[in-house]
């Protein structure tokens, strides 16, 4: 059973985002990082791209295959994860915490609240 | 309709993740590629390969069809001892490759791919036309047959009790682990009869078992539970990949195909060139005289990046030379490998090459096969 923190809101493609004011933290979901299992390569933004809602804009590699990762909100990216960068396995063993892929300053701060709750992620990932 | 395998109610039951593999439903994996190629590196792993093909060729022309057919010299091989083998087109392109088993006098078995199973078989039947050879019988045995693979180096410690007893074939030993390399034997197994040689795809000592589906089924169950005290874990066609990856074995559809040679993937230790006249010969002669424009090479990443992948470029001083064909995240090395076709003037080893992943190019050395040893 997947862990599905209460207090974050989720995309259909399996990330989550945790809104701080105007900024957000992205992720991916614990479900997500089952699924990949054996993460070795995580690709992040630039700092300073702008990207829109639903853009490729992170890769995480398993040993089988590469699947990108799709900004759930619009913004400019501010910050990334550099412990993610250098150790991969930090997304499968902390997806929500230490695992984090980056921060990105919100241009409409509605677009968080009209994505999944924690409830409807469940249901849609059959936990 | 995807088909399965009699094992396909133990891979859900085991939490195996299913995918779509040459027409069949197959495990990817059960809980990770890495755990379960560490597995057969340090202890053991069990794989469901009964999507392979079997063919059976019998018939006091067998051996000389045969002969004509594949590039080895299938005259090498006496009762219960097999080969690894290739069968090409008039152009030397690859057909399959396979492995094939002197059962007994004139007994055959190929074990072929699942996904050239059709090619194969019409291939293999248009050959004993075109021979002319009324006196070979060539039959499309796989749906008779389930198979395991059962690897790793702690493997010979218990499947003596798995499959306990001395064989009843041609080739008699006493016990399974008395075959040696590439050696078959017919073993009694609870109330039937399996086929057990010592051969596999992953560069470790191991067996693979061959029968029935009830008994492979059985077969399955007891190398797990006889194989828990030594770290046994099922594994999926993931780990079966990077294993291969590791020791360079190639996988058709992606080191070989129709368009290339066995001399170009660096198989020719496989084309008996003495043997007389067989399909491809020609070519093959004349590429192991003059060499071939270009070369499977095996690499490894220099730069920390992405794990190569299936169809990226290869650059070499700046020009795009050709192209990855196997390429993976090594779980043994932590490092990123693979193989792919370059221009024979860039296949030594210690050549600095670069792969393109992404539309970024990251540095990459030429090495010698295998990739991986073991330490």
């Amino acid at each position: 059973m997947s862990n599905v923190p209460s207090d974050l809101k989720y995309a259909k493609s399996h990330e989550w985002v945790r809104v701080n004011g105007d900024t957000a933290t992205v992720g991916i979901t614990d479900h997500a990082q089952h699924e990949l299992t054996d993460i070795v390569f995580v690709e992040l933004p630039a700092v300073g791209r702008k990207v829109k809602a639903g853009e490729a804009c992170a890769v995480v590699e398993s040993v089988k295959t590469a699947s990108d990762i799709y900004s759930p909100v619009t913004g400019e990216i501010t910050e990334i994860n550099k412990a993610a960068t250098d150790d991969p396995a930090l997304v499968n063993r902390e997806p929500f915490a230490g695992g984090w892929f980056y921060k990105i300053k919100l241009s409409n701060a509605g677009e968080a609240d009209a994505m999944l709750s924690p409830d409807a992620y469940k249901a849609q990932i059959g936990g | 309709m995807l088909k399965r395998t009699s094992l396909y109610e133990a891979h859900k039951k085991l939490g195996g993740k299913l995918i779509e593999f040459g027409g069949w439903e197959m495990p990817v994996q059960y809980t990770s590629i890495t755990d379960e190629h560490l597995a057969v590196r340090n202890a053991a792993g069990i794989f469901d390969i009964s999507h392979m093909g079997e063919v059976t060729v019998s018939g006091a022309g067998a051996t000389d069809y045969l002969n004509r057919t594949l590039t080895n010299d299938i005259r090498k091989l006496t009762p219960g001892l097999g080969q690894y083998t290739l069968m090409c087109n008039e152009r030397g392109g690859v057909i399959d490759d396979l492995y094939a088993y002197r059962l007994s006098g004139d007994v055959y078995l190929l074990i072929i791919n699942a996904s050239r199973i059709d090619d194969d078989i019409a291939w293999l039947h248009a050959q004993a036309g075109f021979t002319g050879r009324t006196e070979v019988s060539v039959s499309n045995a796989s749906h008779n047959y389930d198979a395991v693979a059962v690897q790793g180096p702690r493997v010979k410690e218990f499947i003596d009790g798995c499959i306990p007893g001395a064989s009843t074939s041609a080739l008699r030993v006493g016990k399974v682990t008395d075959l040696k390399k590439n050696e078959i034997g017919g073993f009694p197994f609870a109330g039937a009869s399996v086929l057990v040689s010592r051969t596999g795809y992953t560069g470790e000592d191991g067996f693979e078992i061959i029968g029935r589906e009830d008994s492979i089924a059985k077969v399955w169950d007891a190398l797990l539970e006889a194989g828990r005290p030594f770290g046994i874990k099922p594994c999926g066609l993931g780990a079966r990949d990077t294993l291969r990856t590791e020791v360079c074995y190639p996988l058709y559809g992606h080191e070989l195909d129709e368009r290339t040679t066995p001399i170009e993937a660096g198989l020719g230790f496989f084309v008996a060139l003495d043997k007389g006249e067989f399909n491809g010969r020609a070519v093959l002669a004349q590429q192991k005289v003059s060499g071939t424009a270009k070369k499977c090479v095996a690499f490894k990443m220099t730069d920390k990046s992405a794990p190569p992948r299936p169809h990226y470029p290869i650059w070499v001083n700046g020009a795009a030379v050709g192209e990855v064909v196997s390429g993976t995240q090594s779980p043994s090395l932590n490092n990123g490998i693979g193989m792919g076709y370059v221009p024979t003037e860039f296949a030594k080893a210690g050549t600095a090459i670069e792969i393109e992943i992404r539309g970024r190019r990251s540095s990459a050395v030429v090495v010698q096969k295998p990739i991986y040893r073991r330490p």
